[in-house]
C-alpha cells in the first residue's frame, strides 16, 4: 500500500494563494448549499410572501406614482437580502462551533477565504432568490420598461448590497459565535432598517424626523435606485450615494471581520 | 521535532498552561496524558497554531509557531479533539477540500484523498455525505483529512475518545503503522493503556503543567507496577490465600477492606497460573482473580502525591 503519510520531500511549500483558497471555499460552501435545497426554498418563499401579501394586501392603497407591483419588487428584493444575512451568521457561528473552522486555522491557507468562500457563496443564493423573485414579480404583473440591461444592472445591485452586508453579519458572527444569540442580534439592525425605509412605501408619508434617517439610509437608496433602473425613470443622485454606502459599508464591516478572525 | 520552551497561557484568571516544557525528536510518538481540564487541547492549540501564547516559544521542525505560522502548518496535520467534518459534504469532498487547502494541485488532492479513504477502510463509503457515518467512521475521516497533506508531524487530540473497544484498537494499530512509516506524532489521551500502547514517552499533563516524563514503564515504575487481585469465595481462607500469593509473587500481599487480597506482580501471566494452581492444590475456591493494571488514578495520586518532578527554574 502506498505511503499517505510520509512526509513528502518534493512537496513545493507553495505560498497560500487567495484567490485559489477563495474559489475553494466557496466551492464547499456551494456544496453545502446544494446539499440542503430546503434552504433555499424557504429562504426563497418567504420574500416571496412579502410579495404576494403586500402586493394584494396593500397594492391597492399605497400611493407609488407607479403599478404597486413596480414598486414592490425592488423593496422586496433589498429586504430580503437583509433578512437572508442571518444565514450568514448562522452557518458561520456553526463552522466556529464545529471545529472546522479550527481545522482550516490549521491549515497552510490564506484565512481570509474562509470569510471570503462563505459572503460569495452566500452571494450566489442571494442571486437565486433575486431572480425567483423578479420572476413571480412577472407573473403578478411586475413590467420593468428600463429594458434587459437595466434590469441586470438593478440585480447587480442588490445582490452587491446583500455581499455587503453578509460582511456586516460576518463580523457579528465572529463576535457573538453562537448560533442562536447570533441569530437574534442578526435581527436587530435589520428591522430599522427595512422598515423606516422606502421598502414598500414612499417615505414621504412618514413623520418629518423619520423621513429624515429613512431618504438616507442604504435600504433606501438602494431600492428607489433600482426602481429607477427596473422603471427605466431618472436616476437621480440615489445611485451614487447607494453606492457609497455599499462600498462604505462592504470596506469596514469586510477589514473589521477579517481582522477579527486573523486575530482569533 | 517540537520543541516547547515555557509554554503558557492565560484566559483570564484561568492559567490553562503553566510552563511547558517539551522535547519530541524526529519520528517519537509522544504521548501527552492527564484528565479533564488538564490543559492538553490548549497546548496542541499552541503547537498548531491556533492559539498564541501569552508567554514561551515553540518550534516545530525548525520553524517558530508564532512567526512562521504557514510554514508550521504545511509541516503538520490535526485531528482535533471533535472531528471537524463536514456532515454535508461527502468524505471525499471533505479530504479534497483540505488537500486543495494544503495548496496541493487540484490532481494530487484528488489521488491523496483517495490514498486516505482506502487507508482507513472508508473507500466504499467514501461517496456518502459525512451525515450518514458513524462516529467510528467519522472519526476516521477526521484522521483522513490530517494525513492528506503528508505531514512531517500529526498531531491528535484523543483520537480514541467515544470509540468502541474494537474500532480503538483497529485506530490503535493504523497509528502504529503511521509510525513505522516515520511520522512523528503528538497525541494526547486520558488513558494511560493508550499511552502505554502507542507511546514511546509519555508527558503526564496536569494543571497546565508537565508532572512527569518517561517511558510508560518508567511511569508505572514509580507506581509499583501492576497488581494482583485475588478474592476467595470463603472468606476464612483469607489468611492463607494472602501467603500462597505472597510467596508466589515474592512480593509483601495486602489485604484490602473488600476482603481480598493484593499484591504487586513483575510477571503477570507466569503469576496468575502459579497462585491459581497452589490454590488449587490448597483447595482454596476464588470468587475472583485478575490483574489491575495501574489506572490513571493511580498515576495522578502517586505523581501528585510525590514531589513534582518538573519544577520552574
Ligand atoms: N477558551 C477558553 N476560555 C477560558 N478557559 C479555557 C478556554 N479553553 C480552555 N480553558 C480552560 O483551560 C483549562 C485547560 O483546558 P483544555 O481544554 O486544554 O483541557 P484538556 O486537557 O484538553 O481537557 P479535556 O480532557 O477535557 O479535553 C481548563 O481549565 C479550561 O477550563
Ligand atoms: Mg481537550
Amino acid at each position: 500500500m502506498s505511503t499517505a503519510i510520509r512526509p513528502d520531500a518534493a512537496q513545493a511549500i507553495s505560498r497560500p494563494s487567495l484567490f485559489g483558497d477563495a474559489v475553494t471555499m466557496t466551492r464547499r460552501n456551494l456544496l453545502r448549499l446544494s446539499r440542503t435545497p430546503q434552504v433555499i426554498v424557504f429562504s426563497t418563499i418567504q420574500p416571496l410572501m412579502f410579495v404576494f401579501l403586500f402586493n394584494f394586501v396593500f397594492g391597492g392603497s399605497i400611493e407609488t406614482g407607479v403599478s404597486y407591483i413596480n414598486y414592490l419588487v425592488p423593496g422586496v428584493l433589498v429586504q430580503t437580502s437583509l433578512f437572508a444575512g442571518s444565514n450568514t451568521a448562522i452557518g458561520l457561528a456553526q463552522d466556529l462551533e464545529s471545529g472546522a473552522i479550527d481545522r482550516f486555522r490549521s491549515l497552510p491557507m490564506r484565512r481570509s477565504a474562509v470569510l471570503i468562500g462563505r459572503t460569495l457563496a452566500d452571494a450566489v443564493r442571494s442571486l437565486i432568490t433575486a431572480v425567483v423573485v423578479v420572476a413571480v414579480g412577472f407573473a403578478l404583473g411586475f413590467r420593468p420598461g428600463g429594458g434587459v440591461l437595466a434590469l441586470v444592472a438593478g440585480i447587480a445591485l442588490g445582490v452587491a448590497f446583500a455581499h455587503a452586508f453578509t460582511w456586516v453579519f460576518t463580523f457579528m458572527a465572529l463576535k457573538v459565535r453562537d448560533v442562536e444569540a447570533v441569530q437574534a442580534a442578526a435581527f436587530i439592525p435589520v428591522f430599522p432598517l427595512v422598515f423606516a425605509a422606502s421598502t414598500f412605501a414612499p417615505v414621504e408619508n412618514m413623520p418629518e424626523w423619520l423621513q429624515a434617517f429613512a431618504s438616507r439610509q442604504p435600504v433606501t437608496l438602494t431600492a428607489d435606485t433600482m426602481r429607477a433602473l427596473f422603471n427605466g425613470t431618472d436616476l437621480g443622485s440615489s445611485w451614487f450615494w447607494a453606492l457609497v454606502w455599499i462600498a462604505g459599508i462592504f470596506a469596514v464591516a469586510a477589514t473589521l471581520a477579517v481582522r477579527t478572525f486573523e486575530r482569533s | 521535532m517540537i520543541h516547547a520552551r515555557g509554554i503558557e497561557v492565560s484566559f483570564g484568571s484561568v492559567k490553562a498552561l503553566d510552563g511547558v516544557d517539551l522535547l519530541v525528536a524526529d519520528g517519537e510518538v509522544r504521548a501527552l496524558l492527564g484528565p479533564n481540564g488538564a490543559g492538553k487541547t490548549t497546548l496542541v492549540s499552541v503547537l498548531t497554531t491556533l492559539l498564541t501564547p501569552t508567554a514561551g516559544t515553540a518550534v516545530i521542525d525548525g520553524f517558530d509557531v508564532c512567526n512562521q505560522p504557514n510554514e508550521v502548518r504545511s509541516r503538520i496535520g490535526l485531528a482535533g479533539q471533535y472531528a471537524a467534518v463536514d456532515n454535508l459534504l461527502t468524505g471525499r469532498e471533505n479530504l479534497e477540500i483540505v488537500g486543495r487547502l494544503y495548496q496541493l494541485p487540484k490532481a494530487v488532492a484528488k489521488k491523496r484523498a483517495s490514498e486516505a479513504l482506502e487507508r482507513l477502510s472508508l473507500t466504499d463509503a467514501g461517496d456518502r455525505l459525512v451525515r450518514t457515518y458513524s462516529g467510528g467512521m467519522r472519526r476516521r475521516l477526521d484522521l483522513g483529512a490530517s494525513l492528506v497533506g503528508r505531514p512531517k508531524v500529526l498531531v491528535l487530540d484523543e483520537p480514541t475518545t467515544g470509540l468502541d473497544p474494537r474500532t480503538r484498537i483497529e485506530l490503535w494499530e493504523f497509528l502504529r503503522e503511521l509510525v513505522d512509516e516515520g511520522a512523528t506524532v503528538l497525541l494526547t489521551t486520558q488513558y494511560l493503556e493508550e499511552a502505554d500502547e502507542l507511546a514511546d514517552e509519555i508527558s503526564v499533563i496536569e494543571s497546565g503543567r508537565v508532572i512527569a516524563e518517561g517511558t510508560a514503564d518508567e511511569l508505572k515504575q514509580r507506581m509499583g507496577g501492576d497488581v494482583l487481585v485475588a478474592a476467595p469465595v470463603d472468606r476464612n481462607s483469607l489468611i492463607a490465600l494472602c501467603e500462597i500469593v505472597a510467596t508466589v509473587t515474592g512480593n509483601e500481599a495486602r489485604l484490602t477492606d473488600s476482603g481480598s487480597v493484593s499484591a504487586p506482580v513483575n510477571n503477570k501471566v507466569d503469576s496468575l497460573v502459579r497462585v491459581a494452581a497452589e490454590l488449587d492444590r490448597a483447595g482454596i475456591e476464588l470468587a475472583e482473580i485478575a490483574i489491575q493494571r495501574p489506572s490513571l488514578d493511580d498515576v495522578f495520586l502517586s505523581l501528585t502525591g510525590d514531589a513534582p518532578t518538573v519544577e520552574e527554574s
